[in-house]
């Protein structure tokens, strides 16, 4: 009734195939992305832009990131905060040696150098699967930790230890730094994520997401089909990372401002991202955003939202709820919806399909 | 089941609509607000919440007792951290839209967040004897003070308190000393002093990292302590790692009188972890423990006996880190009363408190009026020194308090100023664009 396909047709191979068939969705969309770049940045508050969408659209980059390799290929990943820290390592090293070339170039390019350092850690995935290929990513994850407190040089032999983001400006605008503004970085940042998601949709739809998906399916019926394993896991490991790479640039030039491995890149975040790929969904790109959304803002809401609307909670005490709601979410959640929210939004959409008259 | 789920999807729709709205609770214009970034949870809970009951007892008995400073109320509100960075700036970024006067991270790592965004939020920060050293040059950073020392003030007390025990600093060629510091910024800080005085002093350092994951289980780094017998240990840890640091110490038989904590180490929950063998651990301080003072005793009438405050025993209070809290408390209060004869107005700004700050003058005399004589020494800053680089001493455990074992010890200034100054330059080149000072300074009245 409200959502409903009856009239729409496919007259095309290419309409056939487009990732958003129905006009309703491509309204949609359009209605998001204008409420993102126009409405959010004219109308909500600082607090809402640095402490909610921020943080938001870096996790849900990581998201994605996470669930091209684990939701997309199968092979499970703990060390996504090492790729993220990859990134931003990355990033504030070349900004600090060429720092005539415009940051944006450069938040991008520390992802290159994210995929190449998962490719390194993705090697073994030929030889080992499920549990041990989690362990051998976990090593990544400790040994990279290691490095970026270990090795002055990468933190520019900062006293501190830590990163300190220098001011960047695109057209005499400051982009990173202190006195740039809350708008001007989500929208730099809200810009690259409506980017990286568009590339990432037109992979897993494409010949590569096939690949991948049958690779995850089983892996020896697609390597009789044809595909190669070697290539197709470590192009999985690669793109993941690339995404990981350039949300911890993100994270670092857009978010924080500055910090330090120990505290932004440990295995906590790797375990954060993947509770957000597992409560979103496995395998889809919404449940990325969705995943992200609910994780990233619950602490939010609970600590500032919830006192906002008069119910008296003290920050000590939303923490612990913080940790019990997820712990307990993640465990209804795989019990209950394996497939996260994705499937959730997926079967509202069905229900809409066909109301009043459900069959 | 599938109605289970609709019900929980539109929950959880109805959980997001209502977090929507975050509306900023309106201020009224007779008052103070003064923010406290505070950390009741996490790994580092059990040296947060004595501090964070001992900064807002203080604040509270002066709206108890003398309706607020200079009869203007102050506004407390605690915000969690959990000594989390993320946290942290989350804190910061909701309460500054409410113009605080004046904001204490109480945590390195946000401070080191904190200190590009100070000037240009125009809100002073008090980061007292912990975050970047370098922020003690006022020329450099005319909005972050950290009274009363720096850590590498804190470090150069540790080799002149071995030189005093050894007899001289010409006995100390030939000894070691070890820092046992937490692998993070933190414990990083006293690295370079000592390094430089290792050099100067003909002793070796060894340094013994504790990743935060490890703080409760260090017997690998003790391991390498018990080879390696250093002549004394200085411990730069926080949170849980000290208790741990103080437990294997006896464990390993570490004299324990050789284990000198920085002023943060000394907690009573940490030694208390050591038991009857802790008798004898040693920690730097900047002010005393203990409950005889006035000001203690007008917190216990006016707060702790009303159940105003959250401390979860009466003998909590007076312990060392709660009176360290009491300590940073008088501080923001001592600055807003310098701001307020400054200016001649009664609600002041963050601007107001700055200069408040750049001007302060505790003197023994004043440290009287406020019922802190004997608590803690005078405390005076000027724009180009916003720590004052004051005297140290070190305390010791007695099994059951900290008391004063040492007379006050001055810092090694001419060692740790340049250092300072040198790098506050490093700090703004490395950081480009780094404003220049602009900031006027005030002739003290």
């Amino acid at each position: 009734m409200f959502y409903r396909e009856a009239g729409q047709y496919k007259t095309s191979y290419k309409a056939d195939m487009s990732v958003f068939p129905l006009l309703q969705d491509r309204i949609g969309i359009i209605a998001i992305l204008a409420i993102a770049f126009v409405a959010v940045p004219l109308f909500a508050s600082e607090f809402i832009i640095l402490s909610v969408m921020v943080p938001f659209l870096v996790f849900a980059l990581a998201a994605i990131g996470l669930n091209i390799l684990t939701g997309y290929t199968g092979l499970i990943s703990l060390g996504t905060g090492a790729f993220m820290g990859v990134g931003a390592y990355a990033c504030y090293k070349l900004t600090t040696l060429f720092p005539g070339v415009n940051i944006i170039v450069w938040i991008i390019v520390s992802g290159f150098f994210s995929a190449a350092i998962g490719v390194v850690f993705g090697l073994p995935s030929l030889r080992i699967k499920g549990f041990y290929l989690a362990v051998a990513t976990l090593a990544a994850q400790f040994f990279l930790q290691w490095c970026f407190v270990r090795i002055p040089w990468l933190y520019n032999y900062n006293a501190s230890g830590a990163i300190e983001v220098p001011e960047r400006t695109l057209f005499g605008l400051a982009i990173t730094g202190a006195r740039s503004s809350p708008e001007v970085r989500y929208l730099v940042l809200l810009s690259i994520v409506v980017f990286l998601t568009w590339i990432a949709s037109n992979l897993v739809h494409g010949r590569i997401g096939r690949s991948w998906m049958a690779v995850r399916d089983m892996d020896i019926a697609a390597e009789l089909m044809g595909i190669k394993l070697l290539p197709t896991k470590l192009l999985a490991f690669a793109v993941s990372s690339f995404y990981c790479g350039v949300a911890g640039a993100c994270m670092m030039f857009l978010w924080y401002g500055g910090g330090e491995a120990n505290d932004a890149f440990n295995v906590n975040q790797s375990f954060i991202v993947l509770f957000m790929v597992i409560i979103g969904g496995l395998g889809s790109l919404i449940g990325s955003f969705l995943g992200a959304f609910f994780i990233s803002t619950l602490p939010t809401i609970l600590k500032f939202g919830v006192p906002a609307v008069g119910i008296p909670l003290t920050g000590a005490l939303a923490e612990h709820l913080t940790h019990i709601m997820v712990g307990a979410l993640i465990i209804f959640f795989l019990i209950v919806e394996p497939h996260g929210l994705a499937r959730l939004w997926q079967i509202a959409k069905q229900k809409l399909r066909v109301w009043p008259f459900p069959y | 089941m599938k109605g289970f789920k609709w019900t929980m999807a539109a929950a959880f729709a109805a959980g997001l609509a209502s977090a929507a709205p975050m509306p900023a609770k309106a201020q009224a214009q007779d008052s103070i607000f003064i923010p406290l970034l505070s950390y009741r949870t996490g790994p580092f809970a059990s040296s947060g919440i004595p501090i964070a009951n001992g900064m807002r007892d203080y604040l509270e008995m002066i709206n108890q007792r003398d309706g607020g400073i200079n009869g203007v109320k102050i506004v407390i509100e605690e915000c969690e951290t959990g000594y989390d960075t993320k946290k942290g700036v989350e804190c910061y970024d909701s309460l500054r839209s409410r113009n605080p006067v004046v904001v204490n991270p109480y945590s390195t790592g946000i401070t080191l967040q904190l200190i590009p965004r100070a000037a240009v939020d125009k809100i002073p920060m008090l980061s007292m004897a912990y975050g970047l050293s370098a922020s003690a040059d006022g020329n450099t950073f005319p909005w972050i003070f950290n009274p009363p020392a720096t850590y590498w003030d804190g470090a150069s007390v540790m080799v002149s308190y071995m030189a005093q025990r050894e007899g001289g600093f010409d006995k100390l060629r030939g000894k070691t000393l070890g820092l046992i510091h937490l692998d993070a910024p933190y414990g990083k800080e006293p690295i370079p002093v000592l390094q430089a005085m290792a050099e100067k002093y003909g002793f070796t350092l060894k340094l013994y990292p504790v990743a935060a994951a490890d703080m409760q289980n260090q017997s690998a780094i003790w391991l390498n302590i018990r080879r390696d017998r250093p002549n004394y240990l200085y411990n730069q840890g926080w949170g849980a790692m000290n208790p741990t640091a103080v437990r294997e110490a006896i464990r390993n038989n570490f004299p324990i009188d050789r284990l000198v904590g920085v002023w943060w180490a000394g907690g009573d929950d940490d030694a208390r972890a050591g038991g009857a063998q802790a008798a004898g651990y040693r920690s730097l301080n900047f002010h005393q423990a203990g409950t005889e003072f006035p000001v203690i005793q007008d917190i216990l009438k006016h707060v702790v006996d009303k159940n105003l405050s959250r401390v979860d025993a009466r003998s909590r209070v007076g312990e060392n880190l709660y009176n360290r809290g009491v300590y940073n408390s008088m501080l923001m209060v001592e600055a807003i009363r310098h701001a307020q004869q400054l200016t001649g107005k009664k609600v002041v700004t963050g601007e107001d408190v700055r200069r408040g700050f750049e001007t302060m003058n505790i003197t023994e005399a004043r440290l009287k009026e406020i019922g802190m004589e004997g608590f803690a020494a005078p405390v005076r800053l000027t724009c180009a020194d916003h720590n004052g680089h004051n005297r140290v001493f070190v305390a010791r455990w007695d099994g059951t308090r900290y008391v004063r074992d040492s007379d006050w010890i001055e810092p090694i200034r001419d060692v740790v100023r340049p250092l300072i100054e040198d790098a506050a330059k490093k700090y703004a080149e490395a950081n480009a664009g780094w404003p220049r000072r602009t900031e006027t300074c005030d002739q003290r009245s």
